[in-house]
């Protein structure tokens, strides 16, 4: 049963997740998932043909703190903001308390760098297929599974879509 | 320096330094990328173009590209490989609209005519009109329409095509010594476990020269030695086939003491040891070859990197599109061999490259960051004198000796 509440904590978990990441507090990143979850970005024409590879994979909550800290101490990477665009939020199911979520997204990346500076690019198109799951009383991701039809990276992929 | 435009013909003075200094306006001028195409891609080279195991049955096909010409990838019946140009002999459309799948036939869409697993015509609509009006003359021979074909040739279960008439056996043009480090590889069969492509905007060539570059990996590379994955103080080499047109990069932890012994001191911001993994089991690595390396990166010219990074194992695909843009194609892959185990940890071990790889985004940025600054100095040059001006084979990792090596058969290639 989808309650209102329910479905207004779930948009309302979507709708932190991405300002979270556009206002580039990426350390609060981890927090939006469970204590048990799995992040991953799979190209469409993996998940198209049934192969396992994803682009990014995080199967813990250390992985996705890792991946916070590679981003500020380790890679390398042209400077950019994110603005997510997402729609079309569906709940299509409820398992045992864990609610299957279904959402499209749109990531523009706008540099920052010295050279690009203020161009914007339409750099991610695609589809969230989330988890949700309640702790303590806040809905969390089990799971995060973005589908990207942009299977062809501008550049590269270091902050999380 | 004084460079004339790289006309058809007309040689275009190189810096006397040689193999030391790059014209940086071999990354962009058009005049050069469009002679690659011919005097490289299209010319006396094999250009890798997929894995058997992307084309395992009869009817299986697979679309790409050799430099930037589209062709397509057939299995017979037979169990043999076909190339073609994915260009209609009729009136030059695409024919196979589909990145890859399986069909005994290939037809056009714009008129019909049909090619076989080989790329000939085997049928053409309306070949003699209708109640005797129009259709094809009658000395029209369905034979002399054919898709240009490719030469084909395998090894180890990756596949290579030329456009060349005559060229030597592939296993000659890979040389005795890249084959015994592909055999470590590709000794058994494979199994593909996906895709990632990444879009740069450089040329190709600056891709080329990164992966035999041994001197950038510690530095570039800041998780590498951050979190002591590879450090420039590890045991390692480069090798080059005669011609020096491949190259072997590999690399392998020494003992501790040793290694970190001879890294201290250098100034050198990546060894900072202070960042620990939240969640090391990312590095949890089972060792599975004869020979172990942390690090075997192979680049057989023009267009193909084989990599081992830990337990991960793709090809990865140059594909040029412009003179400031390539493709990169990563096809991550294991064995049909491995078990639930292994196999986790290559899909986990996945976050290590690709376009956000850990330890391999940076090339791209890297590649990115030259282009941006070349663009209004062609008469300048890169200087490439790392390890000093030789083209050997070097038992160290801090030689730029791949990169020249790269660069003079390049240049005899392409008469520069």
């Amino acid at each position: 049963m989808v309650t209102p509440g329910v479905r207004q904590a779930i948009e309302d978990l979507i709708h932190t997740y991405v300002h979270c990441i556009d206002d580039n507090a990426l350390e609060d990143w981890p927090t939006l998932f469970a204590s048990q979850c799995l992040y991953k970005v799979v190209p469409r024409e993996n998940a198209d043909l049934n192969l396992p590879i994803a682009i990014m994979y995080c199967d813990s909550q250390g992985m996705l703190q890792d991946r916070v800290t590679a981003h500020r101490k380790a890679n390398l990477f042209a400077a950019h903001f994110y603005r997510h665009l997402v729609s079309s939020i569906r709940v299509t199911g409820e398992d045992e308390g864990v609610y299957a979520v279904r959402s499209n997204y749109v990531v523009f990346r706008t540099a920052a760098d010295a050279v690009q500076y203020g161009v914007t690019e339409i750099y991610s198109a695609g589809a969230y297929y989330d988890k949700v799951v309640f702790e303590n009383g806040a809905a969390k991701f089990r799971e995060k599974i973005v589908i990207t039809d942009t299977c062809k990276i501008s550049s590269l992929l270091v902050t999380p879509l | 320096m004084d460079l004339a435009p790289a006309e058809q013909g007309v040689p275009t003075p190189w810096p006397v330094e040689g193999v030391c200094r790059i014209p940086y306006r071999a990354f962009f001028d058009p005049a050069i990328y469009a002679q690659e195409q011919e005097r490289i891609f299209r010319g006396h080279a094999w250009n890798y173009v997929g894995l058997e195991a992307e084309v395992p049955k009869a009817g299986d096909f697979k679309a790409t590209f050799v430099g930037d010409t589209p062709i397509v990838i057939t299995r017979n019946k037979e169990g043999g490989l076909h190339a073609f140009v994915n260009r209609c002999a009729h009136r030059g459309a695409i024919v196979c609209r589909e990145p890859r799948g399986n069909r005994l036939r290939h037809q056009c869409v714009y008129h019909q005519w049909t090619y076989d697993l080989q790329g000939n015509l085997v049928g053409v609509p309306f070949r003699t009109g209708i109640e005797g009006k129009g259709g094809y003359p009658p000395d029209f021979q369905p034979s002399e329409h054919s898709l240009r074909k490719l030469r084909v040739s395998t090894y180890g279960g990756l596949i290579f095509a030329s456009f060349a008439d005559t060229i030597e056996p592939l296993e000659t043009y890979l040389g005795p010594d890249m084959r015994q480090w592909l055999d470590r590889i590709f000794n058994r069969p494979l199994q593909v476990l996906g895709y990632a492509r990444q879009y740069i905007h450089a040329n190709w060539k600056l891709y080329a020269e990164n992966t035999r570059d041994p001197y950038h990996a510690s530095l570039l590379h800041l998780f590498h030695t951050t979190f002591g994955i590879y450090r420039s103080s590890m045991g390692g080499g480069v090798i080059m086939d005669n011609s020096k047109r491949h190259d072997m990069l590999r690399a392998y932890k020494r003992p501790e003491p040793q290694e970190t012994a001879a890294y201290r001191g250098k100034d050198i911001r990546t060894f900072q040891e202070q960042y620990t993994l939240a969640d090391p089991s990312l590095l949890t690595t089972r060792k599975e070859f004869e020979v172990e390396l942390t690090n075997h990166i192979q680049a057989i010219f023009p267009n193909l990197v084989v990599q081992q990074i830990q337990n991960t194992l793709a090809t990865r695909h140059i594909l040029p599109k412009k003179p400031d843009e390539f493709e990169l194609l990563f096809t991550f892959f294991g064995y049909e061999d491995d078990d639930a185990e292994l196999r986790a940890i290559r899909i986990k071990q996945a976050n290590l490259v690709g376009p956000a790889g850990y330890i391999s985004m940076e090339d791209g940025h890297a590649t990115e960051l030259v282009q941006q600054a070349i663009v209004r100095d062609q008469e300048a040059a890169s200087f490439i004198e790392f390890g000093g001006r030789g083209i050997e084979s070097e038992e160290n990792l801090l030689t730029e000796s791949g990169i020249r090596g790269f660069w003079k058969y390049y240049r005899e290639v392409m008469h520069l």
